[in-house]
């Protein structure tokens, strides 16, 4: 019995896999000419997702213990602002830009968390006020886009590390595939992230208190403190994300990365997040998030359908997965996470 | 326990039924896209390998008359019958879209990339990348900055700075030709968003005539490029100030406002400085524009050609005979105005070359040839 109600949230990852499968396998196929089986545009899923990937699993977290997060895009247009701001007029160094966009997304995570725990406020509200004053404060600092110069900087944005294999391409070079260091950041992320998810005490927790609150304290959870460390984390994933972000485009502008958290939000649903709490993984998303860049990557390889369906598909996949949840899940979800509220009981006894 | 089993059962199929239908989608738009290529092929050995080129091009979005005319333009230029298969992708105004964009086309191996940047920084990534793959790339429009000039092989666009002189050599010359003393020009400059290249040359342009001309400078405020600020910004100038008689603005929404504003507050608008009328001058020559300057609401409108397409398609002719071609390339634009006082002008461009621009007076023919 357990072990079937165990395959349920597998299952909903099993699908998310496999359709990512099916999806890049039928493009390596129909797009074989348009070089869509080369191993770079693989890699490239990655690469232009980086800051993408790691934000989601942020926005993971929070939407596992039932909360939700819609500042993460503005944070991302905050952080490449004053990364660029610092670098470029402050003649400060690429690191310290650095810790300055891991504090930026701390300090967001730490003033969003504490008003959702311990005012009890909506996390929806507080995120939106988050959003546009993440916003305004980037056109604040400057209305006009700064290009990063930094050597630093661009030294980490253009370190290629090329894999073993490439193609010859037809002018009879051959090219090695390559990753940037921000693939291997998000990649180290989210299998930290799920590690913790999965193997820590402060993991289950989440998925306690996202299943059922009521019964996460009555089991004598420290409710506040977990779920004010899950905003303190997703706040810092958004400003190492971020960061990665301003890595791919390498200048900050205030209408930067304008929808980011709906991409967001909607890769976590994708990957079997549910909006509700208690469900979810971040390698769901990690595949949310590449099943996003997959359609992209298809409807740009078309070359004629226009660039909005990659919108159309999306909103399709999505209602597709939401259906799909609240047909396996239902009762026997919410079911797997109470037995996880039991289990911990009698961990902690 | 059955029922659940039967229930996985069942959603797996369904998931499996709205993938096949996915698949089909994308197979259906593949069989169009494939019977494309083969004839692309044909046309190929047809011609012995000289025809059909891949071009992929990044658009910013469709956000104006301007841009879609921009875009039909490359379309056109870059249609299979011209033996080409264009890519299109359009970035919905985002960066992040077009550099995905860019990385696709150099996956698809295509033969050129073509790309009107959504921003001006942010390239040197990509851009290295492409050259990497020995693609040439030809920037349309905005400019781009990058640390070294090479990664991109040319830029087609608007010269700016040479359309402010333009229209500041029309003015004075048109001062002269109706006997209107230079010093008694009191212009209103109102500006498009600041920081934009079009709002940088054209400003310029203005000002060093207001300075080598001996001109007034009454006032000069951002209209951001819209028709509602322009209007606002002309207005409160209007309150302060009772002498304007020329009104500068930067492109036309700006001017449709100025007009609003200067005819609500009791002012003539038109060409006949010396009774009284203010005269509007403004920038782009869309078709509304031209309109204007028919019916003489505005005086003199200087083009900001959209028309890249054969301009793009002339540097891939070039490049492809192996012949070099100007890094900077500026595209042909001409000047509209009411009636033929002035019949043509000198003014110097970016390249500081004098040129001569006849000026073109506009007619019901000149407005139904304009498409945007």
């Amino acid at each position: 019995m357990k072990k079937l109600k165990l395959s349920k949230t597998g299952f909903l990852l099993l699908i998310t896999i496999v359709m990512f499968a099916v999806m890049y396998i039928a493009g390596m196929i129909i797009f074989n000419d348009k070089g869509f089986a080369k191993p770079q545009m693989f890699l490239n899923l990655f690469i232009s997702n980086a800051g993408l990937i790691v934000i989601a699993c942020g926005l993971t977290i929070v939407m596992i213990t039932g909360g939700i997060d819609i500042s993460v895009g503005s944070v991302t247009a905050l952080v490449c602002m004053s990364a660029a701001d610092v670098m470029e007029n402050k003649g400060m160094s690429a690191g310290f830009a650095l810790c300055l966009s891991l504090i930026i997304g701390l300090a967001f995570g730490i003033v969003q968390g504490y008003l959702v725990t311990y005012l009890k406020i909506q996390p929806f509200i507080i995120t939106l006020a988050g959003m546009f004053f993440g916003r305004g404060l980037t056109a604040v600092i400057s209305t006009e886009m700064i290009s990063i110069k930094n050597k630093t900087f661009l030294a980490w944005a253009n370190e290629k590390m090329y894999m073993p294999f490439g193609y010859t391409n037809r002018h009879g070079v051959l090219i090695h595939a390559y990753i940037y260091p921000t693939v291997v950041i998000a990649l180290v992320v989210v299998v930290l992230i799920q590690i913790m998810l999965k193997f820590t005490k402060f993991g289950r927790a989440l998925y306690a208190l996202g299943g059922n609150e009521q019964s996460a304290v009555m089991m004598g959870l420290n409710v506040k403190s977990t779920k004010m460390k899950a905003y303190v984390l997703d706040g810092f994933l958004a400003g190492l994300g971020g960061f990665l972000f301003c890595l791919n485009s390498c200048a900050g502008f205030v209408e930067q990365a304008k929808g980011l958290e709906m991409d967001a939000i909607s890769a976590a649903v994708i990957g079997g997040t549910l909006l509700s709490g208690g469900v979810g993984t971040v390698v769901g998303t990690l595949f949310g998030v590449l099943i996003k860049g997959t359609i992209q990557s298809l409807i740009t390889t078309q070359g004629t359908l226009s660039s909005w369906w990659v919108r159309i598909v999306l909103s399709i996949m999505l209602c597709f997965f939401i259906v799909l949840q609240a047909i396996i899940g239902g009762a026997g979800l919410r079911n797997k996470a109470k037995e996880k509220v039991k289990g911990l009981a009698k961990a902690t006894t | 326990m059955k029922k659940k089993v039967l229930s996985l059962l069942l959603t797996a199929a369904m998931a499996m039924g709205i993938m096949a239908g996915c698949g089909s989608a994308t197979s259906g738009g593949d069989t169009k896209s494939s019977s494309k290529s083969a004839s692309s092929d044909e046309a190929k050995s047809d011609d012995g390998g000289s025809g059909s080129l891949t071009i992929g091009f990044s658009q910013v979005g469709a956000e104006s008359d301007w841009r879609t005319a921009n875009t039909e333009s490359m379309k056109s230029t870059f249609s299979t019958d011209n033996g080409y298969t264009l890519i299109f992708d359009d970035a919905q105004q985002k960066q992040e879209n077009q550099i995905t964009a860019i990385r696709n086309f150099i996956q698809q191996d295509v033969d050129y990339i073509v790309l009107a940047p959504v921003t001006e920084s942010g390239w040197d990534t990509v851009l290295q990348e492409a050259k990497d793959a020995g693609i040439p790339v030809i920037i349309v429009d905005r400019m781009v900055k990058v640390s070294d000039d090479s990664l991109f092989t040319a830029w087609v666009g608007s010269d700016f700075k040479a359309e402010g002189n333009k229209a500041c050599e029309w003015l004075k010359q048109y001062a002269d030709a109706k006997g209107i003393k230079q010093s008694d020009i009191n212009i209103v400059d109102i500006q498009g968003t600041i920081g934009a290249s079009a709002q940088i040359g054209r400003t310029e342009g203005l000002n060093e005539a207001v300075k080598a001309n001996g001109w007034n400078l009454v006032a000069q405020q951002t209209g951001e490029f819209t028709q509602a600020k322009g209007q606002e910004v002309m207005e409160s100038i209007l309150k302060q100030n009772d002498n304007i008689n020329v009104v500068y603005c930067e492109n036309d929404n700006e001017a449709f406002g100025a007009i609003d504003a200067l005819e609500a507050a009791g002012k003539k608008v038109g060409g006949d400085i010396a009774n009284g009328e203010v005269m509007v001058m403004s920038f782009d020559s869309t078709n509304a524009g031209l309109t204007d300057v028919k019916d003489g609401k505005i005086t003199l409108d200087t083009e900001c050609n959209p028309l890249h397409g054969p301009r793009v398609e002339e540097i891939i002719k070039k490049l492809e005979a192996g012949e070099d071609v100007d890094h900077l390339q500026y595209v042909d634009e001409a000047m509209f105005a009411n009636d033929d006082t002035v019949k043509s002008v000198e003014a110097t461009n970016s390249n500081n070359e004098k040129t001569t621009y006849d000026v073109t007076v506009v007619t019901d023919d000149v407005i139904s040839g304009r498409a945007y």
